[in-house]
């Protein structure tokens, strides 16, 4: 951080009234300026970066915590190991797939449920806290409510729920679905979609009323339509917002864990990642493994974290540039 | 400053028949509309109204099919969750819990703050490479590095130990915790800061008496987020703790393997847990807003 190579283009003119960044070469008051980050940046770098090292040197040992005398240096075997590994591939396309799925439903939904609040109606404020209960619970405790009091085929809500409707048409055999069973993957992504959406909702409603009401009105009096407005008007304003909603619930969603180990314990090919790494060193006790796939982790994040980062940093700039 | 009233009100217009067709269809369209919304609203909390429902009934009524609505109440779920029916008390998890989610915050805090300031008030060089190198920690995947942190955690005696989620929790956070900040900071109008300064105020006073008045809402802000990430973590407590330091979570899951599963007691012990959490969530709606987006929505 201390010296500076040549400005990048990029980079944001510092705003009017800030003071210039100083030049280095005034040592003491350089450094001064700098103390107050120093904390917080070592203690990020050493709990955080340094476990990664560490990874990455154990993934090239043949290390089996059952048989701690065998440990030997290997190269890079374990990767190769991973990389044909049946179980880690699939669980990658997994994780990709339980991602997009729930963000991708999770904005839509949000989208729309924020266009509903957008208005005023009576009971505005109830029905907004209403819909961010399932986003307050704690996550663990949301998978549980699904798996045991909704998913379940004897006792679940939608399964009694199905009795009910039946007995009221006088059937007394109706179907009981085994839900986590039947459709795993789907379970633990409507669980996840449920938790996520009124997250999406919380940001783009906050879009929404940023935007400037009186071009709407102006707009719908020259006699466009709903969709023409919602379609030139709200969606490119929305775009920051929904990219920001996107990213974030990216960043959360592909690290999940909570949701796969509880609802479905990683079986019925919903493991995930972070299930496959958690299970690979803590129930196989395969170090070397589980970090060799840990370091292929973090390489695909940091390809995505790039592109993320990317979209993050222009929202940024209009932001500094606004101001 | 910057917080947004959610329920802005648009400006209401009066006499109806002065209106355009055009908006007056608009406004007919949007009671039924509103209803829609009531209905999805409901939808959406359904869950968790069965779940506090459920957690008030017997374990016989818990258990039916087709679900007994209107079952007697009972707090015997309750009472077996705390213990009375001689299973582990959840007292030392949810204090464990408490203890790592408010020291965490406040290390978090200290840490946070002065750095947050030397990314918008005394800018250093290159502000913006630190702030992203923060947010680019918080992508990385936790998973990949928990394997050397337990074996470091093993061979120090800091396994089963709160301060070590203490640290965990505070790297977790760290780095919203300085977006948040850094963009409530930059929110300060300059001139404030310097009219001090001219009257010859010392950085202290500054710092106390201009800049942290404007910020506290913010830093409140920021203190929310922390502290519900804390308190809702669940993979490194698992892996980290075991009897003397389980947070309230993980408690949760060991709880349903010890005692098989009662579908009341289960509940019941879910809506303890997330009490907290509701709570100060449903009391700072719009705080939360801002936190979740890193201060970029205000």
């Amino acid at each position: 951080m201390s010296t500076p190579t040549a400005v990048r283009t990029e980079r944001p003119a510092p705003r009017s009234g800030r003071p210039a960044p100083r030049r280095p070469g005034r040592g003491a008051r350089a450094w001064a300026t700098r103390a107050p980050l120093l904390p917080a940046l070592v203690f990020l770098i050493a709990v955080t970066q340094l476990p990664f090292v560490a990874t990455l040197v154990i993934s090239l040992f043949d290390w089996n915590s059952l048989r701690p005398d065998d440990r030997s240096f290997t190269g890079l075997d374990n990767y190769s190991q991973v990389a044909s590994d049946e179980g880690l591939r699939e669980s990658v396309v997994t994780t990709a797939v339980l991602t997009a799925a729930v963000v991708l439903v999770s904005v839509v939904l949000g989208l729309l449920i924020a266009l509903l609040l957008d208005r005023t109606f009576p009971g505005r404020g109830v029905v907004r806290t209403l819909l961010i209960a399932p986003f307050l619970l704690v996550p663990v405790a949301a998978a549980l409510l699904w798996k045991h009091a909704l998913y379940n085929p004897e006792y679940g809500l939608f399964n009694g729920a199905l009795t009910w409707v039946a007995e009221l048409f006088g059937d007394d055999t109706p179907p009981q679905p085994d839900w986590v069973s039947d459709m795993p993957l789907i379970a633990v992504e409507a669980a996840l979609i449920w938790q996520w959406t009124p997250f999406m909702m919380l940001i783009l409603l906050a879009g929404l009323q940023s935007r400037p009401t009186e071009m709407v009105e102006a707009a719908r009096l020259d006699g466009a339509t709903s969709f023409q407005i919602f379609r030139y008007l709200t969606l490119p304003h929305l775009r920051r917002y929904l990219e920001l909603g996107v990213l974030l619930g990216s960043v959360y969603i592909v690290q999940n864990f909570d949701a796969v180990f509880t609802i479905t314990s990683g079986g019925l090919g919903t493991a995930n990642l972070p299930y496959t790494i958690y299970q690979t060193f803590y129930q196989a006790h395969e170090y070397g493994l589980a970090s060799a796939a840990g370091v292929l982790v973090v390489i695909g994040s940091i390809v995505i974290a790039t592109f993320a980062l990317r979209v993050v940093s222009s929202l940024f700039r209009e932001e500094v540039s606004r101001a | 400053m910057t917080t947004t009233v959610a329920t802005a009100e648009k400006p209401a217009r009066t006499g109806r028949a002065a209106l355009p067709p055009a908006l007056r269809k608009a406004r007919r369209r949007s009671a039924g509309l509103g209803l829609l919304a009531w209905l999805v609203g409901i939808a959406f909390f359904l869950p968790v109204a069965w779940m506090v429902l459920t957690s008030l009934h017997a374990e016989t009524d818990a258990a039916a099919n087709p679900p007994a609505v209107a079952a007697s109440l009972t707090l015997d779920g309750y009472r077996t969750f705390f213990g009375s029916g001689g299973g582990p008390s959840p007292w030392p998890a949810l204090l464990n819990s408490l203890m790592a989610s408010v020291f965490s915050t406040v290390l978090v805090l200290a840490l946070a703050l002065p750095a947050a300031y030397a990314l918008s008030i005394r800018r250093v060089q290159r502000w913006t490479d630190v702030l992203f190198f923060f947010l680019s920690t918080k992508m990385l995947p936790v998973v990949a590095g928990l394997l050397p942190i337990y074996l470091f955690a093993k061979n120090t005696g800091m396994l089963d130990n709160i301060w070590l989620l203490v640290l965990l929790y505070t790297s977790m956070n760290l780095p919203i915790a300085v977006w948040m900040l850094q963009s409530f900071l930059a929110d300060i109008p300059v001139s404030i800061v310097e009219a001090a300064q001219i009257d010859g105020a010392k950085l202290t006073t500054v710092l106390t008496r201009v800049i942290a008045p404007v910020a506290g809402p913010g830093i409140a802000a920021t203190s929310l987020i922390c502290f519900i990430f804390s308190w809702n973590e669940m993979l490194f407590a698992r892996v980290l703790t075991g009897v003397t330091a389980e947070t309230a979570p993980v408690f949760l899951t060991r709880f349903i393997t010890s005692q098989g599963l009662f579908l009341a007691q289960v509940c019941a012990a879910s809506v303890v847990i997330s009490l907290p959490v509701l709570a100060a969530g449903f009391a700072a709606q719009d705080k939360l807003v801002q936190g979740l987006s890193l201060g970029a929505v205000k």
